[in-house]
């Protein structure tokens, strides 16, 4: 991060003023190369935000697989305002996000350290703590599913070991959410871990290995030197988190689908019930748009604050 | 002497524990579906294992599991070697030829937006789209889809990798006389093969990990493994260790190409994100 022009990419290796010169097939060259990008943001991304926007102003038939659009002006908009399932799910994305998030860093910074602190197996460590992050959600689901089963699962037969009653996680109201946060940690704190791991690995030993000898005991060094050196990093890790937290949905639609009730309902799985289960395509393109502004909104603040901390 | 040495015993202690709740849910997984379904009910410690979970998700009339791997297969890999050619293009035409720095910028703010917001909500215009034209329920539809969806990451890592490339060398070609192509091809492409393994390797795994945009625009013809690994999921009359043999199976290609390419991955991990 210390070379932040470069590490965002802007264009370091400008050519001499002297061949500067342009032709006119340079500028045919130049344009072209960007042509399949064009073509791919356009076609995928901003064309379909404009179907996007234009489906929230309607009310969407099929027929003969075309969508029929009669306008519905802001109904669609206003509806969410009453809707209780689209509430539910921002209260517990919110819930769900700041609750994962934070026990990831916790767990993600602790390991990072750790991991820093020794010399033998750090590859082993490494390899191990990434494989989370390289699977399927959906197979992290179906692996969590089977661990948290009443009947044999690993979860409860554990807590038996220790002399606790089973109990069904994913089923209960009270423990529904805190379960898929408990995945979502397992799935999700291997990822903390390497950025944060990354940041440690690049702190200066010097200054350590001086207030060792000045007498800081590894906590002091740890509380008073590492954590204020890796506080942007665990900001930039933060802030991402957050945001992919927000799109949580491969977990919840396997564990629980929503329920018990609305207890586990996320925005994701909110935006799809409404969209492909229960076909009513101006509502979803609503909650689609304002997932989007917001978020949108939220990413570019978080990039500014990156580009100011790395631009320090 | 004694306090110092207990004071290094506890990051290994820590580590160790870590390494165990991380690897455990794989060993249980594992012996799961070795199980029979009885032995799986009846938390029997000792048993015979057996090899008939794997040869029936793998083999039994009933089951599309290796039809869904191919599909899988099919996607992953076409929408990297998209992924691969487009971020490639672009990153070189945005870094080395001369446009002005917002273009860079707006790139990558742009990609950054459409990559954060939920992949769901791109999903249901894409389906809105691709219907009426016939793409959804097709390779077509979902290699543009994840190529799409991984396309930030593959033009972030690009751009961080050409840009590390000295000037001269550069240059040098176009003094020599290359063409823009050609420079791009004989020199850029061979000095980036690192950024252009890791882009690759990190696009095909979060393709074949991606489901709500599988989810809803694929039917049964083009289904992918973690779309098969849902529905199997949520049978009525679910057969456990065919689940937890169908998990293990699904974990396969990850598991290989971490242990295969761990330096590119964690390279391409920590580039792509710290942006």
């Amino acid at each position: 991060m210390t070379t932040a022009p470069r590490a965002i990419g802007l264009p370091v290796g400008r050519l001499p003023r002297q061949t500067r010169r342009r032709s006119s097939g340079e500028h045919l060259w130049r344009w072209g190369m960007m042509l399949p990008i064009l073509a791919l943001l356009i076609g995928m991304t901003l064309l379909p935000l404009c179907a996007l926007l234009i489906l929230s102003f309607s009310n969407v038939t099929w027929q003969n697989a075309r969508p029929i659009l009669t306008s519905a002006g802001l109904a669609n908009f206003a509806a969410l305002l009453h809707d209780s399932l689209f509430l539910a799910s921002i209260r517990n994305t919110l819930v769900f996000a700041a609750a994962a998030v934070s026990i990831e860093i916790v767990l993600g910074l602790v390991l990072a350290l750790a991991l820093g602190a020794v010399r033998r197996g750090k590859d082993f460590y490494t390899t191990a703590f990434m494989l989370p992050i390289l699977l399927p959600g959906i197979v992290i689901g179906a692996i969590w599913a089977l661990m948290y089963n009443p009947d044999f699962g690993i979860v409860d037969a554990s807590l038996g070991a220790l002399g606790l009653p089973a109990h069904d996680w994913l089923g209960n109201p009270g423990t529904a959410l805190g379960a898929i946060v408990a995945v979502d940690v397992w799935h999700w704190t291997p990822f903390c871990f390497l950025l944060l791991y990354a940041a440690v690995e690049s702190l200066p030993t010097d200054v350590f290995e001086a207030a060792r000898i000045d007498g800081a005991s590894a906590w002091q060094r740890c509380r008073y030197i590492a954590l204020p050196l890796l506080a942007p990093t665990i900001l930039v890790v933060l802030a991402f988190r957050a945001i992919i937290a927000f799109k949580v949905f491969d977990e919840v639609y396997l564990l629980t689908s929503g329920g018990p009730g609305t207890t586990t309902e996320v925005v994701s799985l909110t935006i799809y019930r409404r969209f492909f289960v229960e076909d009513h395509a101006g509502s979803g393109a609503a909650m689609s748009i304002v997932a989007f502004l917001v978020l949108g909104a939220v990413t570019l603040a978080a990039m500014r604050m990156i580009r100011k901390r790395q631009a320090r | 002497m004694s306090r110092r040495s207990r004071m290094a015993l506890l990051p290994h202690g820590v580590l160790m524990l870590a390494a165990l709740c991380f690897l455990g849910p794989f060993v249980w997984i594992a012996l799961a579906g070795f199980k029979t379904q009885i032995a799986l009910l009846t938390s029997q410690i000792v048993f015979h294992p057996t090899l008939r979970n794997f040869h029936d998700v793998l083999f039994s009339g009933t089951s599309d599991y290796l039809h869904q791997c191919l599909d899988s297969l099919i996607i992953a890999s076409g929408s990297a070697v998209l992924d691969l050619a487009v971020a490639t293009l672009a990153a070189f035409s945005l870094n080395r030829m001369r446009w002005p720095a917002w273009c860079t910028i707006a790139a990558i703010g742009w990609t950054a937006v459409f990559h954060m917001v939920p992949p769901i909500t791109l999903a249901s215009a894409w389906y809105a789209m691709f219907r009426p034209l016939g793409l959804d329920n097709s390779y077509v539809g979902m290699i543009l889809a994840h190529a799409t969806m991984n396309l930030p990451l593959t033009l972030w890592l690009m751009l961080a990798f050409i840009a590390d490339i000295p000037t001269e060398i550069l240059e040098a070609a176009r003094i020599d006389g290359a063409q823009p192509a050609q420079v791009l091809w004989r020199i850029v492409v061979p000095l980036v093969r690192p950024g252009l393994g890791a882009a690759a390797v990190l696009a095909f795994i979060f393709s074949w990990n991606e489901f709500p945009v599988a989810l809803t625009l694929t039917q049964r013809a083009t289904a992918t493994v973690p779309v098969g690994v849902a529905s199997f999921a949520q049978d009525a009359e679910i057969q456990y260790p065919q689940m937890a043999a169908t998990a293990l199976l699904s974990i396969l290609p990850a598991t290989v190409l971490l242990l295969a390419a761990r330096r590119l991955i964690v390279k391409g991990l920590t580039v792509g994100a710290v942006k």
